[in-house]
């Protein structure tokens, strides 16, 4: 029996350079973070497992399904949706909206009920508004339904972000560095409900993050990559005291516990 | 209630006006001026739809049934351009589609196309063909849709505007080997539909044009408020989140493609009977580019928008700078002096008539920098969500 989600072996090259070396990822369940230097291949890897990127060798499914070769939109009517590390809302459209656009892949209307908007369409839309208004006190943005996504404050772009990607009901989510630019406050309030969302929805989470307090507070297991390579996973304090990753980080000598001279 | 007062003062001053002096573009400002007043007026929703359903029947002697015409094409334009952000400067060609499609039918023109004497069609096909119509046009938005949808922006624009050339290129020279459009010399005589009632085809041809324009509203708003306008205005803001949303893409441009040729196609039919002769030279860019100023002028993805902005421009074209030229062309027939200068010795280089397409672009240019969303932009739904 293999795992929910799994990638194997995958690379992705850009002309010369290799973002990533034969990654091999697995996840059943629960809160996996991926951590790395800046341009290790996070968000790479992300590119690959929402099918932005096609990789060069390797294989990833979801469930059994090969994921390889699909289209984005594809994968996230299987069940695995997504945020982005630079903020992509539809910035002109209401916070509402946003989150309806979410839950598209889930509409099981045609054209037909469209242009005859009968009751079927009524019932349909009027539920989907309902739902749109249920995630966005989920992610505490109750009230701003009505608001342009563009003059929301950042912290709440980033909660909305998050609200439309669970409007699709993935079974995995994977976020890319949801805390950044939050206060630790605000990190700790997000994460309590990314917690909450694993318990009661049974939801798996791949996080990017580069807070350390978050990683090594919320996460189940932290894969580490550098350069492109996996050099470490674990349980989060085996990770944390690992050499390679210290050295990853800090330079050789920290690992060696050498002093800096 | 004072605001209801005014709104109906005015628009039946100004239609009776227009009723007085059919010709005069002042009154006709006015009328205009009158039906804005009414659109934003703070009024009940019932009498802002008598009032303006009323002023389109005073509408109809003045301006009549090309007005149509190019409100079906903005609102078609509007879903393509303005709601999925597709620049398409080709438009005119679904138009061409759908005129052609009844010209050659409606005409005797198929005998040669096909032999025989079994053409032009009895004049009652009309009506079937514009379903015809908007089926071939919509049939060649998906066509000219597939091959360009991985273009965004610019490059789409440029496609487009090709397509349109090729559409219109083809029509001037189908006409051997296989003698299709005639070519240049065009198809005539074209049937025109039987009226159902005693009217004259003018008025006939202006509520057929109305009935179409109604249905093409109550069909865009209704795309425009569900998923699927959704999905088109998520594809404009940010193409690659919509698609890892999971809006197909391909599905999604390819409906707006081919829902707003479909419009034009009708309108391609309506517009070839009226005419009774079409060739070529109506489909040309500056077509596309009218449609695109009107579009753009009333405000971008917004339905009242679309539709102010082709009265706008119509009026604009039709009446507005046409009155002007025929005015300054009096002044200078009378040999009327300006700062000592008759106006009479004018060059023919800088005649009046020349002028129209000017003062047009120079209130494009301004309408641009000093009103960039448009006459009408669109508006935010606001809706209740199940937070309480």
């Amino acid at each position: 029996m293999s795992a929910m989600f799994e990638a194997v072996d995958v690379t992705k090259t850009f002309g010369g350079l290799t973002a990533l070396q034969r990654v091999t990822f697995a996840l059943d369940g629960g809160i996996a973070s991926i951590i790395g230097p800046n341009g290790a291949g996070k968000t790479t890897l992300f590119n690959v497992f929402t099918g932005l990127y096609r990789p060069d060798t390797g294989a990833v499914t979801f469930r059994g399904r090969p994921l390889v070769g699909l289209r984005p939109d594809e994968i996230t009517a299987l069940g695995v949706c997504r945020t982005f590390q630079n903020i992509r809302l539809f910035a002109n459209m209401t916070a509402a909206e946003n989150i309806l656009v979410g839950m598209h892949s889930r509409i099981r209307l045609g054209l037909r009920d469209v242009l005859t908007r009968g009751r079927r369409f009524v019932d349909a839309e009027g539920a989907l508004w309902q739902r749109a208004g249920v995630l966005l006190e989920r992610v505490g943005l109750r009230g701003k339904g009505n608001e342009i996504a563009r003059n929301l404050a950042y912290g709440e772009q980033r909660r909305l972000e998050l609200a439309r990607a669970l409007a699709s009901e993935p079974a995995l989510l994977l976020l890319d560095e949801p805390t950044a630019g939050m206060t630790q406050a605000e990190a700790g309030t997000l994460m309590a409900l990314l917690r909450r969302l694993v318990g009661e929805l049974g939801l798996a989470i791949i996080l990017i993050e580069h807070n350390m307090r978050v990683v090594m507070e919320v996460s189940d297991r932290v894969t580490v990559l550098d350069h492109g390579e996996k050099i470490a996973e674990g349980p989060p304090r085996e990770v944390q005291a690992d050499p390679r990753v210290i050295e990853a980080y800090l330079g050789r000598r920290a690992a060696t516990g050498r002093a800096v001279p | 209630m004072i605001a209801a007062t005014a709104a109906v003062a005015f628009v039946a001053l100004s239609s009776a006006a227009v009723a007085l002096f059919p010709r005069s573009i002042l009154v006709f400002l006015l009328f205009q001026g009158s039906l804005l007043y009414a659109y934003v007026a703070r009024i009940p929703g019932w009498l802002r739809a008598t009032l303006l359903g009323a002023a389109v029947l005073v509408l109809m002697p003045v301006i009549g049934t090309y007005n149509g015409y190019y409100l079906a094409l903005a609102l078609g334009l509007n879903i393509v351009v303005g709601l999925a952000g597709l620049l398409d400067l080709g438009y005119v060609a679904f138009f061409a589609v759908g005129a052609y499609s009844w010209a050659i039918f409606g005409s005797p023109h198929a005998n040669v196309l096909f032999g025989g004497t079994g053409f032009p069609l009895p004049s009652w096909w009309f009506y079937p063909f514009l379903l015809v119509g908007l089926t071939v046009a919509a049939g060649t938005g998906v066509v000219l849709g597939l091959p360009v949808l991985r273009l965004r922006g610019d490059y789409l624009a440029i496609v487009t505007l090709g397509f349109g050339e090729v559409i219109r290129v083809l029509a001037n020279n189908l006409d051997k080997p296989i003698n299709v459009t005639n070519g240049p010399r065009g198809i005539s005589p074209i049937s025109r539909p039987p009226l159902p009632l005693e009217v004259s085809y003018a008025v006939g041809f202006y509520f057929l044009a109305l009935l179409i324009v109604v249905v093409v509203i109550l069909v865009n708003r209704r795309l425009e408020d569900s998923h699927i306008g959704r999905a088109w205005e998520a594809i404009r803001e940010d193409q690659l989140a919509a698609q890892a949303m999971g809006v197909p893409l391909v599905r999604a441009k390819l409906l707006a493609f081919a829902s707003g040729a479909s419009f034009a196609g009708v309108m391609g039919v309506v517009f070839s009977a009226k005419q009774v002769f079409i060739n070529p030279e109506s489909f040309t860019f500056l077509e596309s580019i009218g449609v695109l100023a009107m579009v753009i002028l009333g405000g971008m993805g917004s339905i009242p928008g679309a539709i102010v902005g082709a009265t706008v421009v119509t009026v604009l074209n039709l009446q507005v700078l046409k009155g002007l030229s025929l005015w300054l062309n009096e002044l200078k027939n009378a040999g009327v002096t300006i700062f000592g200068y008759n106006l009479a010795n004018l060059p023919t280089q800088l005649e009046p008539a020349k002028y129209e397409r000017m003062i047009f672009g120079l209130i494009l240019v301004l309408m641009m920098i000093f009103r960039p969303q448009g006459i009408f932009p669109a508006r935010r739904r606001q809706r209740e969500l199940g937070e309480q």
